[in-house]
């Protein structure tokens, strides 16, 4: 299906560089910039004692990328100083998400990661609160319709996107990790009663590590657009191969999923994250969550959509299934993400009467 | 091979088809397009380039041009440029395909090869030193970098100065100087031996043409050069050519400013910035006509070999 997905190929099998031809290495590189994962598979090919695998003439493309991964990390833990400066006036704890979280607790999933802006979990109670001190701060809402702007306010678990009226850093402030409309509802409060202190940031948490798991699958399985697909399937692997190192990880995993009602997102993200990129699972975690399971023509069907859909976004990787299985995805994260009542309106003022949706952010 | 070897056909069939693989100082390129000027510009301007086979098997970058599929293909024609499918740019008119081809290949440079401090700069060669003449837009920078190249120095780069953060070396990226309005006619003028292509009218920048560079300039495209000169042309009607010296840390910090890409590298950005300043000699430069512009500078190369 994904015959010349190289990228996959390459993260999850870095020994199999020594025996790429150059062409291989010509579309590996480009899949990987189009994917943003560059810096991660230098990363991952370094780890493996393969560096020495990749050709002179290919070799600038990664050390290129390895200087942006490494300009945005200093970035990204300067706007973390500032966001927190912000949120402390005002009383309101700072609690990472995503990226910016793997960066400040120094988590493998840091590794060759570019970000596009910085995730932070706020109490519903404290959310006026946290716009207010980060306007103050310098961050603005961005200039999304005044629909868009109704819709992130009354559907979302997010406000819109705020951006820094300088740097131009966009920060997005949520306070749960699915819409208030989603069909499952894991709580904000469990999460944040969990989370845990960054030992070198004072005054910092992020979520706990099967919170940290469980939030990158629930995103990746209910987010319309997958730009970024194979980057946070890679995230992922990341994430539970670290976690994976302590003795009762799989099965408190298992757990949280289900106080959290992320077990089917739970399910999907080992599914996919086994095919594209072979990470370890136990035996006992597929029974365990086999409960989630979908029916199995249902699964054929999620198959061919997330074996395309999360493929690196490059034409190499696609065929002629391929837009289908996009537009699939998105229409399936969608029905997730509210009811059929409030679905069928934004649906229809995204594709016909919205301009721009693909600038402003996937809502 | 060179790019001239090519028939005009086989040109034209390669980029219509796999795309033409050329290298232009540290990079290769693979160009695709259907569009007969960009066949025309590169056949006049980079007729001294190194072509391999079409199947070659590596390319930095993959740029193509394309006429957007929409009705304004038969009111307004457009082009569109797109590296490795993705545009980076709106379209223009088709007119001006080939400026769109140059400019696309500075951004992809500018926008990727962070091996580099890239500073946003004219820069030629001579006795193995090398004057970077960064400056804003108006200055003047195209035409002195032209001239120059025409009076027997050696052209590097008329908009992008590639510092090696290694070595800091100046890399060449030898490629068709682009000159704007009235400095079509000046270079014209000038020299005898400029060739510059036919011009596209309304750009953003007004009227654009391209000088072809001198095939020693592209035929000596990997042999970096030390940095002797950082110099800040300005042309100014009736002035008499003189060199002022000016400070190095403005200098610096100007240079910083105009990198495309000095905030990405971060502290090793201020340690190349700061190495190049430190061996160069630092100039404001004023100058009215042309040849006395060149003069000068014969006599500040000349110094160093003394």
């Amino acid at each position: 299906m994904n015959a010349v997905d190289l990228l996959s190929r390459a993260l999850r099998a870095p020994d199999a560089a020594h025996a790429l031809s150059m062409s291989e290495w010509d579309l590996l590189l480009r899949q990987a910039h189009h994917a943003g994962l560059t810096s991660r598979l230098h990363h991952g090919l370094r780890q493996a004692g393969c560096a020495d695998a990749i050709p002179a003439p290919a070799r600038w493309h990664f050390e290129a990328a390895d200087t942006l991964a490494a300009r945005q990390q200093v970035a990204v833990r300067w706007e973390i100083e500032q966001v927190k400066k912000a949120l402390g006036g005002a009383g309101i704890p700072l609690l990472l998400l995503k990226g910016a979280a793997y960066v400040a607790a120094g988590l493998p999933a840091a590794q060759g990661r570019l970000f596009n802006d910085l995730d932070i979990l706020v109490p519903r109670e404290a959310l006026d609160a946290a716009e207010s001190a980060l306007m103050l701060a310098g961050w603005h809402a961005t200039g999304l319709s005044a629909y868009d702007q109704r819709y992130y306010r009354r559907w979302m678990h997010e406000i819109p996107p705020l951006q820094h009226v300088q740097r131009a850093t966009v920060i997005d402030v949520h306070h749960a990790i699915l819409p208030d409309t989603a069909r499952c509802h894991p709580d904000p409060a469990r999460l944040r009663a969990q989370a845990v202190a960054v030992p070198d940031l004072p005054g910092v948490r992020v979520l706990c590590a099967t919170d940290r798991i469980l939030h990158s699958a629930a995103h990746l399985f209910h987010d319309g657009e997958l730009p970024h697909g194979l980057r946070d399937l890679s995230d992922l692997d990341l994430l539970l191969r670290d976690a994976a190192r302590e003795a009762d990880f799989w099965p408190r995993l298992v757990a949280r999923a289900a106080e959290l009602e992320l077990e089917r997102s739970l399910f999907h993200a080992l599914r996919y994250v086994r095919y594209f990129l072979a990470t370890p699972v136990p035996d006992g975690v597929d029974a365990a969550l086999a409960r989630a399971a979908p029916a199995r023509p249902v699964q054929t069907l999620l198959d061919a959509i997330f074996t395309r859909a999360l493929a690196p976004m490059h034409p190499s990787c696609e065929d002629r299934l391929t837009p289908a299985a996009r537009l699939a995805a998105y229409v399936r994260a969608h029905w997730l993400r509210m009811p059929p009542r409030l679905l069928l309106p934004h649906l229809f003022h995204k594709a016909f009467l919205a301009t721009d949706t693909r600038e402003t952010k996937a809502a | 091979m060179k790019l001239l070897q090519l028939s005009p056909a086989e040109l034209r069939r390669q980029l219509a088809g796999p795309g033409v693989w050329l290298r232009t100082g540290p990079f290769s390129v693979r160009v695709q397009a259907r569009i007969p000027h960009v066949a025309e510009g590169l056949a006049q301007l980079y007729g001294q380039f190194e072509v391999r086979s079409p199947h070659e098997a590596f390319a930095d970058f993959h740029v193509s041009l394309d006429r957007p599929r929409s009705v304004r293909r038969w009111l307004r024609p457009q082009v569109n440029f797109a590296v490795d499918g993705v545009p980076p740019f709106k379209p223009l008119p088709l007119d001006q395909a080939f400026p769109m081809l140059e400019w696309g290949l500075n951004w992809c440079v500018s926008t990727r090869a962070h091996q580099y401090l890239i500073i946003h700069a004219g820069v030629v060669e001579k006795n193995g030193r090398a004057a970077i003449l960064p400056a804003p837009p108006g200055s003047g920078k195209s035409t002195l970098t032209a001239a120059l190249m025409l009076s027997g120095w050696r052209l590097l780069s008329d908009e992008l100065t590639l510092i090696d953060r290694r070595t800091g070396l100046v890399h060449p990226l030898p490629r068709p100087v682009s000159l704007k309005n009235q400095s079509i006619g000046i270079i014209r003028a000038f020299s005898s031996e400029a060739f510059i292509n036919r011009e596209s009218r309304d750009t953003v920048k007004g009227t654009v043409a391209h000088l072809r560079p001198l095939r020693d300039s592209v035929r000596r495209q990997h042999e970096a050069a030390r940095p002797g000169w950082v110099i800040f042309p300005r042309w100014q009607a009736g002035a008499t050519a003189s060199l002022i010296p000016r400070s190095k840390a403005q200098t610096f910090m100007f240079l910083a400013e105009n990198a495309f890409n000095y905030s990405h590298l971060g502290a090793d950005g201020f340690r190349v910035g700061s190495a190049l300043i430190d061996q160069a000699a630092c100039y404001d430069f004023e100058y009215g006509v042309l040849d006395d512009a060149v003069a000068q500078f014969e006599r500040l190369a000349a110094e160093g070999v003394a």
